[in-house]
């Protein structure tokens, strides 16, 4: 009886035995890789604004704090988008004609709301609560990336699940002093580590990663 | 004691032990047994089953919108984006009003709490407080002002009432009529009057039918004038209600409710006090009555007057006497209970239900005065309802005015009497024959149709107002939202048809409670009012006429908004006294049940009251107590007068946790009208009657009520409203199925109720752990955690809940839960995620009744966790059995594991995504689910974060009774306590260390984190158990 299969046939079969698992091992890099890339993130992409608003130019410049625009960010789940009042309390003296700000003269003269793009979306099953991660010391620029260095506003971190148990898992690594929580200008100490471990003890952070923490 | 009278039931087929019946308690899901075994669809099945596989994967990759923020322009000054607000409002209905506190998420109302300052409330709401967010946000609202089928503008309204009043002026009014619901407004009542005077021959109407037409008239009949009692539970040892359900329904029940079960905690046994219930249909009164005596609503006032007399009312009841008395066994309990009640002079109270005729209630009054309960159990005020009348002869004057062509301009301040009125009036051609007719109402309905103009009606949440609570405390109505459809209150209708119509609602109630007249003084807001400091009280309630001056007008306004009650604004007790001749008043004609003819009562329905809730999807859907029916009415009779009609053989029960009640479909004739409606029976009931619910077979009532039961109006007749002898009832042969919630989620009759008499427990507390079984806790294979920190925990009394519903509704309001449809119910697909199950003990004509509200037990050793494939339900280190709605793939095993049966599945997309307006009344804080995810009870996990978040910012622990879950909150019997059981000093741990307190299901070691307190009955000796 004559061979059905040729000898390298053998051949042929080890390596696509082989060659499957790589395959698939490659498949799935691949997929985490581009899941976590910005092309899904959106991390590090600017977005069109209805005004070209400048965080550089408002907190380095003019070394606004961001409280004074996002007021509730110390009380409430949402840190608050400034109403156009708040704009118009500097720019109807300062750039009062200025061609870029007229939709933002228009909002305050026809009473409707300018519509700004969300920059940090979460999805909607995802609960998250501004105030007491800035009240545990959490501050700013830890997710938000360097605002005072952004003409245009992006998302500085992935907002990923792996992300929030990161520092859920390890606050240590993260927190800083209350009195810091807002500088944009911090830099996190070379013992971070022993100072974490410090001010975790001291404002009772708890490492919450109960899905009802964030999801309900 | 034998078995039978210790085993609790939960449908006549489980007590039967029908085989049949316990077969299809097997089936889990019986709507697909069908799909599955039949070859050609199981092949369909596949196919479908691989292409939404392959199309969730390719779904699965939809990258996630862009999102807008829309800031304000110029944000409110008090206002913290993401901060619920709370506002003290009012709730208005039938002619009594309950202090609400009411949730806001950035000026849109989502959820309805009662306000623990207001006497009628004290931080309880009943179902329709509680639906009432849905009613505001009803996209089927009357949302145009419509002339002839044209919309219209307001101000052409204007010219034509203005030009009808004018032609009106030279007649005095004669020929000018106004239709109002029963008014406790005293803004309102004030501009009526205003309008009476200044057209004296016109006429105001009162017709309400959810008001106490009869209470009204006992009060007349005893006293020679109307005044309002009110009960004070807490002095009262001994209660015979006669067929009123004072706990559930009526003016001052969210007070009364909480004072009964105050007077029921077993640590204080000896001042447990006695409930006798003499009552046609089984109701919660009933239910939580020690005893209970089934009597057809004609005989009650038979049995009123035998115990009137035998507690020595002056005049006595001669003629009872004289027929004999009760025999049987209601003579034995009227008997017992007059001898109860004479033991306990001055601690006894007797109450009579709205159903029953006014001479029942003058027998109250009597009895109650007699026993020396007046000043200490009741007490007498005058009515809170601002002109108390006889409504059914005002709606006869009316009508006759009508047919007599006396009317021009008739004007209808809400409700809807073409629906409504009793049928032998003919209200609708009558009022055919006005000239000018206009309605205000919240929904273009019946009358509206009849009407030249239909003007919407802003609902209590979006305009200003007044009203008086059970006491006569006042409260300002106050809104939460800016009227969505452009509606017109009462108040400012009434204005347009003053001399000055631009007045607007806020001004009107301001001005009547003595705002001074604007542009008088420099306004002057008062600082820091939200946070007055107690001795800052605001000035006796105003006369009326009476101006402040402003600064102070405007601190006591303020904290009248801010407390949501006027303070001493409640009525003082007035002495009355009973006339003597009530006792000798005629005794009723012999009802006519004799040669197949049956009684029929007519009664409110307990979710949609007389229809004017008939489009609210969260009431038709809610189940109703006892019945348990959900979407329709029925004719209610006992087992044994159902089988008298031979009309069915028993329910028929298609599947076992998933079942419908199919029917008999009977006529219904009644003096020369008929009904055709589902007949249902109902344990409990007394027999050779039958009871219909209100409210139901709208023809215009909106897209939920369409459709849903049979219109029991048509047969009601004015002369006797409540209740008439006579009905022939006729099977035709047709079959309906009722969507009967109490075939669901059965627990195949394992020990989950448990109840004991108060002298046995007395004698032996460990008399109700009978039969326990509780495995050591080691016997596990679960790991165990120890809970350190916050160890959530609840306990439920079943010896408090009276099986009201509020928790139900509640706790749909919190947790965006959707209604589903009566199809999608009659598949055991309701959504609800607490339910309240109702369990009998005894004999099936008069059985015990228990209710059991059954929310996630948040078992320690949760059987549903460990069968999930993908980790979407999981334990939270504080002892939560949380549900992660994102990871949920619906495989549905973790509700197949559950011995609760608390898991709903969203089978279909049950939430409306669309509908613009029901988007507003959803609670920002919870997820709306969407197909194919399994959901359940949380513990309300989004206000235990929000308590923690608070706690931890002001570094504290969280506060024992600083959480409340919606369903706790919304109790009126304070049966569901919520907390810490790591703090030995909560409520909830101190309640769960009682011996009363049991775990459903102990012996199968899920430890349960809700456990139940034990139900004890205040037997009379006398009357045994």
């Amino acid at each position: 009886m004559s061979q059905i299969f040729h000898r390298s046939a053998n051949t042929i079969a080890r390596v696509s035995i082989f060659g499957a698992v790589f395959f698939i091992v490659g498949l799935l890099v691949l997929f985490a890789e581009v899941n976590r890339s910005p092309w899904v993130t959106d991390v590090h992409v600017a977005r069109e604004q209805p005004i070209q608003f400048s965080h550089e130019r408002h907190v380095a410049g003019n070394g606004i704090d961001c409280r004074y625009c996002h007021t509730s960010v110390e009380d409430s789940s949402f840190a608050g988008i400034p109403p156009t009042k708040t704009c118009m309390n500097c720019h109807s003296q300062i750039f009062a004609n200025s061609p870029f700000l007229e939709p933002v003269r228009e909002s305050f003269r026809t009473g409707r709301s300018l519509q700004w793009t969300r920059v940090h979306d979460l999805p909607d099953f995802v609960y998250f609560d501004h105030s007491i991660h800035v009240n545990k010391g959490v501050g700013c620029t830890t997710c938000h990336g360097q605002v005072d260095r952004m003409p245009l506003m992006w998302q500085e971190q992935s907002l990923q699940m792996e992300w929030c148990l990161d520092c859920h898992n390890n606050p240590e690594r993260y927190v800083r002093p209350r009195e810091a929580v807002f500088r944009v200008d911090y830099v996190p100490p070379p013992d971070q580590l022993e100072v974490g471990k410090r001010l975790v003890a001291q404002y009772h952070i708890q490492k919450l990663t109960s899905c009802s923490t964030c999801h309900r | 004691m034998t078995d039978e009278t210790r085993t609790f039931w939960r449908t006549l087929e489980e007590r039967a032990e029908d085989p049949a019946f316990r077969q299809h308690l097997y089936n889990e899901f019986p709507s697909q047994i069908e799909a599955i075994t039949d070859p050609v669809a199981r092949r369909t099945f596949l196919k479908l089953m691989g292409a939404s596989l392959a199309l969730a994967g390719v779904t699965a990759c939809t990258k996630q919108p862009a999102e807008k923020i829309v800031p304000y322009v110029r944000q409110p000054e008090d206002l913290i984006p993401g901060k619920p607000v709370f506002y003290a409002t009012a709730m208005p209905l039938a002619g009594v009003a309950t202090g609400l506190l009411v949730e806001s998420h950035e000026g849109r109302p989502t959820k309805i709490e009662g306000n623990p300052l207001h006497p009628g409330s004290l931080g309880a709401t009943d179902v329709f407080a509680q639906a009432a967010v849905l009613g505001l946000y009803d996209p089927d609202r009357s949302q145009t002002l419509i002339n002839l089928g044209e919309i219209r503008p307001w101000s052409s309204f204007l010219g034509a009432i203005t030009a009808a009043l004018a032609a009106q002026r030279p007649l005095n009014g004669a020929g000018l009529r106004l239709l109002t619901e029963s008014v406790n407004s005293p803004t309102l009542a004030a501009q009526i009057r205003d309008l009476l005077v200044r057209y004296p021959s016109a006429k105001w109407h009162q017709w309400d039918p959810a008001s106490r037409e009869n209470a009204r008239g006992g009060a007349k009949l005893a006293f020679g004038e109307y005044v309002d009692a009110q009960y004070r539970f807490e002095q009262a040892d001994v209660i015979l209600a006669l067929d009123a359900d004072f706990l559930c329904c009526g003016p001052g029940s969210l007070r009364y409710a909480r004072d009964f079960a105050a007077r029921r905690r077993p640590e204080q046994a000896d001042r447990m006090n006695r409930l006798y219930a003499i009552e046609s249909m089984p109701s919660s009164t009933g239910a939580r009555a020690d005893h209970r005596l089934p009597m057809k609503p004609s005989a009650i006032e038979q049995a009123a007057r035998e115990i009137a007399a035998a507690v020595g009312v002056p005049g006595g009841s001669g003629g009872s006497r004289a027929a004999g008395g009760s025999a049987g066994a209601a003579g034995t309990f009227i008997a017992a209970v007059a001898r109860d009640l004479q033991a306990h002079r001055g601690s006894s109270l007797i109450i009579a239900g709205d159903g029953q005729p006014p001479a029942v209630h003058a027998l109250a009054h009597a009895m109650n005065q007699a026993l020396g309960g007046v000043g200490r159990t009741v007490i007498y005020t005058q009515p809170v309802e601002a002109e108390p009348t006889n409504q059914l002869d005002s709606l006869h004057e009316l009508v006759a005015d009508m047919n007599a062509s006396r009317v021009d301009l008739l004007v209808i301040v809400g409700g809807n009497p073409v629906y409504t009125a009793p049928v032998d009036l003919g209200f609708a051609e009558a009022m055919n024959k006005v000239q000018l007719r206009a309605h205000l109402s919240l929904y273009d309905d019946e009358t509206s149709e009849l009407c030249h103009w239909q003007i919407p009606e802003a609902h209590f949440l979006e305009a200003w107002g007044d009203a008086r609570g059970y006491d006569g405390t006042v409260s300002i109505v106050q809104p939460l939202i800016a009227p969505l459809y452009g509606g017109k209150s009462a108040y400012e209708l009434l204005a347009a048809m003053s001399d000055r119509p631009e007045r607007s609602g806020y001004d009107l109630v301001r001005e009547f409670w003595g705002a001074p007249p604007p542009g008088v003084a420099v306004r002057q807001r008062p600082t820091g009012s939200e946070r007055r400091p107690e001795s800052d009280r605001a000035p006796a309630p105003l006369a009326e006429g009476r101006t402040l001056p402003r600064p102070e007008f405007e601190t006591a306004w303020r904290r009248w908004l801010h407390d949501g009650i006027v303070p001493n604004s409640a009525f003082s007790p007035k002495s009355v006294t009973a006339r003597s001749a009530v006792g000798v008043a005629t005794p009723p004609p012999a009802s006519e049940t004799d040669g197949g003819r049956f009684e029929i009562a007519f009664r409110t329905d307990p979710s949609i009251l007389d229809g004017r809730f008939a489009n609210n999807g969260w009431l038709q859907e809610l189940p109703k107590p006892i019945t348990r029916l959900t979407w329709d009415n029925a004719v209610l009779a006992s087992p044994a007068t159902a089988a008298r009609l031979r009309a069915t053989e028993a329910p028929a029960v298609t599947g076992g946790e998933h079942g419908q009640v199919i029917t008999d479909v009977v006529d219904v004739r009644y003096r020369g009208r008929t009904i055709r409606g589902a007949l249902f029976q109902v344990v409990g009931h007394a027999d050779d009657c039958v009871t219909v619910h209100l409210g139901y077979g709208r023809p215009r009532g909106g897209r939920v009520a369409a459709g849903a039961g049979f219109n029991a109006n048509a047969i009601r007749t004015s002369d006797a409203p409540w209740v008439g002898g006579g009905a022939e009832i006729v099977r035709t042969g047709e079959k309906f199925s009722l969507a009967c919630t109490q075939y669901h989620h059965l627990m195949e009759g394992r020990g989950m109720v448990r109840a004991v008499a108060r002298d046995e427990y007395v004698r032996n507390p460990q008399s109700v752990r009978e039969g326990d079984e509780t495995p050591p806790k080691t016997i596990t294979l679960y790991p165990n955690v120890p809970y350190e920190g916050y160890k959530w925990g609840m306990a439920i009394d079943v010896n408090a809940c009276i099986g009201c519903n509020a928790c139900v509704v509640g706790c749909q309001s919190e947790n965006n839960i959707p209604v589903v449809g009566k199809d999608q119910v009659l598949r055991g697909r309701e959504m609800h995620w607490l339910r309240v199950d109702t369990y009998y003990r005894g004999p099936a004509d008069n059985p015990e009744t228990y209710f059991q509200p059954v929310p996630c037990m948040q078992c320690e050793n949760a059987p549903c966790e460990v069968v999930c494939p993908v980790g979407a339900t999981a334990h939270s280190h504080e002892g939560l059995n949380d549900m992660v709605y994102n990871r949920c793939v619906g495989t549905r095993y973790c509700s197949d594991n559950c011995p609760y049966k608390v898991r709903r599945f969203n089978f279909l997309l049950y939430q409306d995504w669309n509908t613009p307006s029901l988007k507003l009344a959803r609670n920002p804080d919870v997820t709306v689910r969407s197909r194919g995810v399994m959901e359940k009870c949380t513990y309300c996990v989004q206000r235990i974060n929000a308590a923690k978040i608070d706690s931890e910012k002001d570094n504290r622990t969280v506060r024992d009774g600083e959480i409340k879950t919606a369903c706790q909150q919304a109790c009126p019997a304070d049966a569901i306590v919520f907390g810490n059981l790591n703090d030995p000093a909560s409520r909830v741990a101190r309640l769960q260390a009682e011996v009363r307190s049991y775990s459903l299901l102990g012996e199968l070691n899920t430890r349960p984190r809700t456990t139940y307190l034990a139900a004890l009955r205040n037997v009379n000796p006398e009357l045994g158990d």
